[in-house]
This record gives structure tokens, sequence and C-alpha cells, in this order.
């Protein structure tokens, strides 16, 4: 399908002016510049800069024992720090050969799925107030806050989580944890049906976001969009499908694809993987057998304190933890897992020391915004904004 | 689950490129290749085109540096989306002249993830149509993710690696 950009006049009868969109702009929701040559209000050009909040976060990891990189995990995408976190972990086990526990991979489902319902409802009440609606987004930052308690219950932390360690999680989920998870399980669908009744069929939200920022799903593929994103324009391509991990395969869910690739059909691929994502939750507390919360690995999961106090063996892998004294096997692996906005992967390469060697992340935010400035070619200023944020471009993961 | 009919892909790149390939390796179920850094592009071209490969997905892209070999590889990460199909390429390029094609002509993801490889380890992508720095500051005299960069302050003895008997 080719653009339509007959409304674009000639070079030499229009004076264009240039538009910094950016760095810090309010509407852009994180630091991205963009450079926009317009032609009135059509943008004719854009050029972005990205690396406004740039940490190295790959060189830091070269010095950094391997439980000690997961809190740089948590602020790649800040919106579902959760899955960042045991994506990490999973990488170190499959490095390592750990065998994980069937209740705890359940119970990682269970938290992944919940944060990434909180990612994409950032996402979707963005796009609404983007197009002005501000209500949706007060009422689903609400259900927000819902899941940050449970987060909180799990792990003491809420944005950046540190969830979990390298084989399993610190503690098990406490009743209290699990009586917050029924009740959201049981609030949550009322308050995303009444979110949905107030855009879905709305006729200013259609008219804002139908045929707004669309792309093919070649473009997509060549572009390396992975995510909703992609899934929006017709691809059915998911990490947790594909190449299950984490018990993946147990449960059942569909995979919402779009057609149009354009900002409406983003917002309802979101829309209805969170459905998805509570169907998986609900199935995975149904199912969830009993047994330990954390693999039988003494060389990278710290023991309890009272062992530490009283046994000679527990002490010294507590102290070999703490100091990262750990050896690992020498290897070169990459795992993926379906993060909020696509694949998220990890190439590490581990020379047996302490460190890593090479950690690269594979950050779909980075790969997938490259196309922006060819999305907004010859669409509105307003349209812009809009794409950016059905996007949902995240600067944390972006600039790494 | 990641399919593993590595043997057949194996044979048919040996068929093609027989002697460009420098190793061939399968760490953790990902069939890994090293070639000669000439005709990357071609191959990679080769493995997007041939009707049984079909690798058309640009899954990743980065550098890596080995100070003990005076080399910077760049690695390759490709995805048949529809066998489900995981492919690993890599060259390597001599330290002081890290030159290779670009990839940009048949992905456009690579824009991007050339600019980033160039911006931490140099590697120069000949024939890109915009590189420069992406994530640093433009004014940046080095390349950060070589290994002799140093991260922390190195007068710090509490992080020597020889106290710990390494």
């Amino acid at each position: 399908m080719e653009k339509d950009l007959s409304h674009i006049v000639k070079e030499e009868v229009r004076q264009y002016s240039y538009l910094n969109l950016g760095p810090t702009h309010p509407a852009t929701h994180g630091i991205f510049q963009n450079v926009l040559k317009m032609d009135g209000e059509v943008i004719i050009e854009a050029e972005s800069t990205i690396g406004y909040i740039h940490r190295a976060f790959e060189k830091l990891a070269e010095r950094r024992p391997f439980y000690q990189i997961t809190p740089i995990t948590d602020r790649m995408n800040y919106c579902s720090s959760p899955i960042n976190n045991i994506g990490w972990h999973m990488t170190v086990e499959k490095l390592v050969g750990v065998e994980i526990p069937k209740r705890v991979q359940y119970l990682r489902v269970i938290v992944m799925e919940l944060a990434r319902i909180t990612d994409h409802l950032i996402c979707n009440a963005v796009i609404g107030v983007d197009t002005g609606a501000l209500t949706g987004f007060v009422y689903l930052f609400q259900q927000r806050e819902h899941v940050y308690e449970i987060y909180e219950e799990i792990c003491g932390a809420r944005l950046t989580t540190n969830l979990g360690r390298i084989g399993g999680f610190e503690r098990d989920f406490t009743p209290k944890a699990w009586a917050k998870i029924e009740k959201f399980l049981k609030e949550f669908p009322a308050v995303l049906k009444e979110f949905e009744a107030l855009l879905v069929r709305n006729r200013i939200f259609m008219d804002r976001t139908i045929g707004v920022g669309g792309i093919t799903a070649e473009r997509a593929l060549n572009y390396g969009f992975t995510g909703p994103n992609l899934r929006a324009a017709g691809v059915d391509y998911d990490v947790r499908v594909m190449n299950p991990y984490s018990s993946y395969e147990d449960f059942n869910f569909t995979i919402p694809v779009g057609t149009q690739g354009d900002t409406y059909d983003r917002f309802m691929v979101r829309q209805n993987e969170m459905w998805q994502s509570l169907s998986i939750i609900r199935q995975a507390i149904d199912k969830i057998p009993a047994g330990p919360f954390h693999a039988d690995v003494p060389e990278f999961y710290l023991p309890p304190k009272e062992e530490v106090y009283n046994n000679m063996e527990s002490l010294i892998y507590h102290f070999k933890i703490v100091m990262g004294e750990t050896d690992v096997p020498k290897g070169e692996v990459y795992h993926s897992v379906e993060g909020g906005n696509g694949e998220l992967g990890f190439y590490l390469i581990s020379d047996g020391g302490r460190t890593p060697f090479r950690l690269h992340f594979r950050r779909p935010c980075f790969i997938y915004y490259q196309a922006y400035t060819e999305m907004v070619k010859g669409s509105m200023l307003s349209d812009a904004i809009l794409t950016m944020s059905s996007m949902n471009v995240i600067a944390g993961e972006l600039d790494a | 689950m990641e399919s593993s009919n590595t043997d057949a892909i194996v044979s048919i790149i040996n068929q093609e490129f027989e002697n460009e390939i420098l190793q061939i390796e399968e760490p953790y179920k990902i069939l890994t290749i090293s070639f000669k850094q000439e005709r990357i592009i071609e191959i990679i071209q080769f493995l997007y085109n041939h009707p049984e490969l079909q690798f058309q997905f640009l899954t990743t892209l980065c550098g890596i540096h080995y100070p003990d070999q005076n080399q910077i590889a760049v690695m390759y990460q490709l995805h048949n989306l529809k066998t489900n199909q995981r492919i690993r390429l890599k060259v390597f390029l001599p330290e002081d002249k890290p030159e290779v094609q670009t990839l940009t002509g048949l992905f456009s993801a690579a824009n991007w993830m050339e600019r980033e490889t160039y911006d931490f380890f140099g590697v120069i992508f000949i024939g890109h149509p915009n590189l420069k720095r992406i994530l640093n500051v433009d004014d940046m005299i080095f390349f950060p993710l070589r290994k002799e960069f140093p991260l922390e302050d190195q007068t710090r003895e509490d992080k020597n690696d020889a106290l710990f008997g390494r």
C-alpha cells in the first residue's frame, strides 16, 4: 500500500518552518526530540534524536555480578519492570541450566501478566488523553495503583521492582498478596469495560485514531517491529506462543491481531491483550501447583537468614553470592521474553567470570522507534503526537 | 519450540559459501556461524532470499570486543518467523580498522542498530546513510564499550579483581 503524499506541495512554492518537538515536551511523555519540517500543520520531514537518558547499561553490566544486574533491567521499560527482571533471571538460569519448579513458573506468569496489564493500561489511557479524553485515564490509573500494591506485597517495591531472584522468588506470595490479586481480578474487568465503552465506538476517538500513523506488515517486519505494534499490523508473532518460556504453553489464550497497523488497531490490540492477560492470570491461579517458591540453586539463591547464622555451608554461600564470587559456565546465550512492547531479548556472553563478558539488550522500543519518522511523514502535527503515544515508546527502554 | 533442523541449514550454506565459513557451533540451541567479513552482506542476502531459509527478520545486531585477539566482532541475529528458526552470524574485524558493509539496504531496522554499534565500538558500516553517534554525545572521542575504556574509578582497591584471587 503506497502512502498518499499528494497533499505535500512541491518545494519551490512553499515556505517551510522547523519545529522542535521535544526534548522536553509535555505531549511526548518522555524525553524525545524530533525536529519536524512543517508545511503549516503538515509534517514534511522528521528527524529523531535519542539518547537523552542514556545510562550505559551494557557497560555497567560488565562490572556487575549477575544478581546486581536485575535492578538495571528495572529501569529499561519501567512500566512493566517485572517482565524485565524475570526475563533476566531466566537468561541466567538458561546459562546455568537450572530446573525451575512449576510453582515458580506459574507465579512468574501471574506477575508478568499483571505487568503486561499495567503496561498496556498506561499506553491506552494515554492515547485517550492525547485525543482529549482525560476521564478514562483517571479510572485506569486507579487500577494501576492496585497492581502496584500487589507488587509491593510481593517484593516491597512499586515501580522499579527488582522482583524475584535468580532461581525463583525471595518469598512466597503472602495470603494478603493473593487477596489483592483476587480483588484486582474481580474489580478490574468492570473498569476496563467502562473504559472501552468510553472510547472504542466513540466517534471523536475513532476519527482521531483510525488511519493515523499506520504501517504495513511488510514495513513493520522490515523495521523489526515486535509486540502489539507488529500484531496491530497483522502479524501474529508473540514470543509467548512461538518460543514458550515459563510454562506459557500450559495456558489457553489468543493473540489479538489488527489489520491496518494504525493507532486504533494498536489501541484495540492492547485492549484485547489485557483481557487475555486477565484470563491467563485466572488460569494460572486455578492451576497453580503446590511446591517450593524457588529452585534449588544454592550458588545463586540466598539462603534464609537463620541458616546463615547457624550453618557453615549457608554462610559460605551467602558470602559468595553477596560478594559476587559465584562462578558461572562459559557460554553464549540468547533468551527473549514478550515484554510490554515486544520481544525483549538478552544476549549474554559469559567468559566464566563473575560478571558478563558482554551483555546486549534487544530493546523493542529502540528498534521500532526508528520507523516513527517514516510513519509521521505527511501527517498532521497532532496525529504525530498520537502516533508516538500509541507506539508506547518508553524513554528508558529506548536509551538503555 | 525452537526447531533444530540445523544440519539442513548448514549444508545449504556450506554449498554456497564454503570458503567463507570460519566456524560453526550451536551454543544453547542457536546455530552460530562465523564468517569472513568480505561477503557477509551477500550471505545475509542469500539467507533472506533462499526459498527454504527465508531469514527475513533481523532480531538484533551488536558488537563484541575481544581485546585478546585485537578483534571486534559484529553479531547479526536473524529469525525465520515462519519456521521459528533462529540463526546467529558473526564477523570478526581487526580492532584498528573495523569496517564492514552496511545491512541497511536489506533491513531498515539495521539503521539504528548499526549506529549504536558505531557509537559504542567504532565499527564503520560502509554505505550507511547516516552513520553518526546515536546514544552518546556527538563530540565524544572514544568508543565506550571497548574493553579498554574504564567504567569506574580505577584507583579503587576494594573492587580490584586481584584481591579476590582472580
